[in-house]
């Protein structure tokens, strides 16, 4: 064997953490501007949105045209990496489903998300249906770091006092789109409320929001804002952390495992350089993951010692368990009102500009908690395949003879339907409350390593009956609201063959619960605060620690979370230093 | 930042004028299809993903007389009209060979797809495709433009032309011509206030309501 040399830095950071997506940039942020000296490790490269978005280009600059090929979202999205990765597989348990999305770079996920920010409401931290398990905090602990993240990112929205969707300190919301307007009034007809969205998007500027600039409207937040004018864990806090210099930021660094002493705690971590493969520790007095929900009770599950026979802090065996992402399914078509359309620029923002809240009672239903239903259609920027369904609408609905037409068709005739089309299509999709699940976990698989030699992850995942009795009922709705607003739907009819829509566990990219928090250490793998139970100077910031998601899309409930954990470690060590 | 701050960051006020025209300057003559930009790297392109462009772009897919159906096939789907040019002035053919190579799953049923049209086209006109008269070129993609109307046998060629179809208007609408012809005026710095008044009269909602 050829020897190879671990590179050690002498520097004990005062805390390491490892990624930078919307937790681990959160828990960065708040320990580096409180003076802390902070070392971030991230698996990708370095990314800038100012300098490295690919927003406004046109789609005759992508060879593609815009395609998905590289990236699951087209050419332009932000965000690197997938569903799969050269070299870093996971596997499944036969007859069990997993996705799982991960992006390798500065920022994580934050890159392509859709900006939907929602808090989880009092019956989402503590649920009365019997089926789901309450967190060890209760929504008004959470509130205040709500309000913080609130007007520290900028979030716009409407205050519509219902109890479980609580209001935050909102901006101005953008106005709905034509499409949206119809889609209201077909909603309201079905018994579906629709309010204004919530988005984690600028729309005004603040005194209390500096070096970022405001919205103008380009629709485009999934291609990150060279102005920073939406949220991006880089944008909003790894890069202004980093102007504190307090914060340091080591990329292409893929974590291996978290090292630890005789007493079982936390002595930093080793990773491997991507580029070139040098093998590195680095030594921390706290070590704070947010790598992802999977990812770091993956390397939590590769730390074995023998303080930690079973994986770092897994005394209850829990970690990997519990795994839950969003319930999703959807339905397309297109409204006749919309064909032979005005133009104007309608590319408005790139979060949601109108969503239902969940709004039925679980009493009369065959399964708990709730979705909540986002909308879509506009006059989108042209790209890869936007027009494909036009040739099989025509078939649907009188030409503008008024006779009936057969679908398909070429030439002239085909270039009026494409121009009378377009911009008529409509979309809905429902995202709802998975139950998170003992028997629902990832773990190492035992024969598996991927390219750096670290074991992989194997899931096992299956949705019950609780899930796919919403999907009906996602479906049943979706269809009703078609139906009120006279619109044709496009997408396949869903029936139990299909689990009525609902997508693959993974797919909707709401992954949490491996690290569920908890009072008792056997049923738990955290404490209230995300802090191991078995290793004190261990915390994890990303969506492991929930312990029961909501119908919310995760990412405010992160930041809120990892907030005020990041406060409790600045508490902690002033406890030891006073 | 304020607004007029935010679009200077951006260095849209300077050349605020360059990236609203550019999208009115076109039609001097066939378009380039395949952007010089896309042979440099962009910032924020990986480099396995430029590498990957790179090497498709010098790669070589269909034959000449496979390109030459292709052409005639786009222009069929796609001809110049009132409005805007051709498929084929919008650089179609280019952009099919490109994706194939980028989406090999089209390969094969491209492929496939050009020789059973010049098996249907030998067997009833004697001759392939393209040396066919229009009127025959015509009477052969009616039999396969329609999916309702086709009759079983030409099952196969309504595939191969829905694909065909998809494909060229992918490329014809992501063109500078395309995007100009279907009237997506999007992509500026601005600042949305909602649908215009006069659209939303006609469609019957009330401008002082957020929900019409």
């Amino acid at each position: 064997m050829v020897d190879y040399q671990i590179k050690e830095s002498p520097e004990v950071y005062d805390a390491i953490v490892v990624g930078s997506g919307a937790g681990g940039g959160m828990a960065g942020y708040i320990l580096a501007n409180a003076g802390l000296n902070v070392l971030m490790l991230e698996a990708g490269p370095f990314y800038d949105p100012a300098k490295d978005a690919l927003q406004m280009r046109w789609p005759w600059e992508s060879p593609r045209r815009g395609a998905g090929t590289t990236r699951p979202f087209g050419d332009f999205d932000a965000s690197f990496g997938g569903w799969q990765l050269d070299g870093e597989p996971y596997t499944t348990v036969s007859g069990t489903e997993f996705e799982w999305f991960r992006s390798r770079m500065l920022g994580g996920r934050t890159n392509h998300w859709g900006r939907i920010s929602l808090r989880m409401g009092p019956d989402d931290f503590k649920p009365s249906d019997g089926l789901t398990d309450e967190w060890p905090i209760s929504y008004e602990e959470v509130k205040p770091f709500y309000d913080r993240v609130d007007r520290m990112i900028g979030i716009y929205g409407t205050v519509e006092g219902i109890r479980n969707e609580p209001d935050g300190i909102f901006m101005k919301p953008p106005k709905p789109r034509l499409s949206e307007l119809y889609i209201a009034q077909g909603a309201k007809k079905a018994g579906v409320p629709v309010i204004p969205g919530r988005g984690a998007v600028l729309t005004e500027s603040s005194p209390e929001i500096k070096g970022r600039g405001t919205c103008f409207y380009c629709g485009q937040c999934n291609r990150a804002c060279k102005v920073y004018g939406d949220f991006s864990s880089s944008s909003c806090l790894v890069i202004p952390a980093m102007k504190t210099g307090n914060l340091k930021v080591i990329d292409n660094a893929m974590v291996r495992e978290v090292l630890t002493n005789d007493e079982g705690l936390a002595t930093g971590v080793s990773y491997v350089d991507t580029k070139s493969l040098q093998e590195y520790v680095v030594r921390g007095k706290t070590v704070i993951l947010g790598a992802s929900a999977c990812e770091s009770a993956r390397i939590m599950l590769n730390s074995k010692s023998r303080a930690h026979p079973g994986g770092l802090a897994n005394s209850s065996g829990l970690v990997g368990r519990y795994l839950h992402d969003s319930t999703g399914s959807s339905m397309s078509g297109f409204l006749p009102q919309l064909l032979d359309r005005k133009r104007y620029n309608e590319d408005g923002v790139g979060s949601v500009h109108i969503y239902s809240p969940w709004w039925e009672d679980n009493k009369n239903l065959d399964f708990p908690r709730g979705y909540h239903i986002e909308y879509g259609g506009r006059l989108n920027m042209p790209g890869y395949g936007f027009l494909n369904w036009v040739p099989g609408a025509v078939g649907k609905i009188a030409g503008k003879d008024g006779e009936k037409r057969d679908g398909g068709g070429y030439g002239a005739l085909l270039k009026e339907d494409y121009r009378r089309f377009y911009g008529a299509s409509i979309g809905m999709a429902g995202r709802g409350t998975a139950l998170a699940r003992i028997d629902n976990y990832c773990e190492i698989d035992p024969t598996r390593v991927d390219k750096y030699g670290i074991p992989v992850l194997r899931f096992h995942y299956k949705w019950a009956n609780e899930e796919i009795a919403q999907a009906k009922h996602m479906q049943e709705t979706f269809k009703s609201i078609m139906h009120e607003m006279g619109a044709v739907i496009l997408s396949a009819e869903q029936g139990p063959e299909t689990k009525y829509g609902l997508e693959a566990p993974g797919v909707i990219i709401h992954e949490g619960g491996t690290t569920r928090m908890g009072n008792d250490p056997k049923k738990s793998v955290l404490n209230k605060w995300g802090q191991a139970h078995d290793c004190k100077n261990l915390y994890v910031v990303d969506a492991g620690p929930f312990v029961q998601q909501g119908d919310k899309n995760l990412t405010w409930t992160i930041l809120a979370l990892s907030m005020r954990t990041a406060e409790y470690i600045l508490e902690q060590k002033k406890k030891l230093n006073g | 930042m304020n607004r007029r701050e935010t679009l200077k960051a951006l260095g849209l006020i300077a050349a605020g004028a360059g990236v609203v025209t550019t999208a009115c300057q076109q039609e001097k003559g066939k378009e380039e299809v395949l952007d010089k930009s896309s042979e440099k790297q962009l910032p924020g392109v990986e480099d396995w993903e430029h590498e990957r462009t790179q090497k498709l772009m010098a790669e070589k897919f269909f034959t000449d007389h496979e390109l030459a159906t292709i052409t005639v096939l786009a222009d069929i789907i796609i001809p110049k009209d009132e409005v805007s040019g051709s498929a084929s002035d919008a650089g179609v053919p280019d952009f099919i060979e490109f994706i194939v190579k980028d989406l090999p799953s089209n390969q094969l049923p491209m492929r496939g797809g050009l020789k059973w049209l010049d098996v249907q086209c030998q067997k009833r006109y004697g001759h392939a495709f393209i040396k066919c008269k229009e009127e025959q070129q015509l009477e052969l993609v009616d039999a396969i433009a329609y999916p309702g109307r086709a009759k079983p046998e030409m099952q196969q060629g309504v595939a191969f032309f829905s694909l065909m179809r998809n494909l060229t208007a992918s490329g014809f609408y992501t063109s500078e011509m395309g995007v100009k012809d279907i009237g997506y005026v999007g992509n500026k710095p601005g600042v949305w206030n909602g649908v215009p008044d006069d659209v939303l009269k006609e469609h019957g909602f009330d401008p002082e309501k957020f929900f019409g």
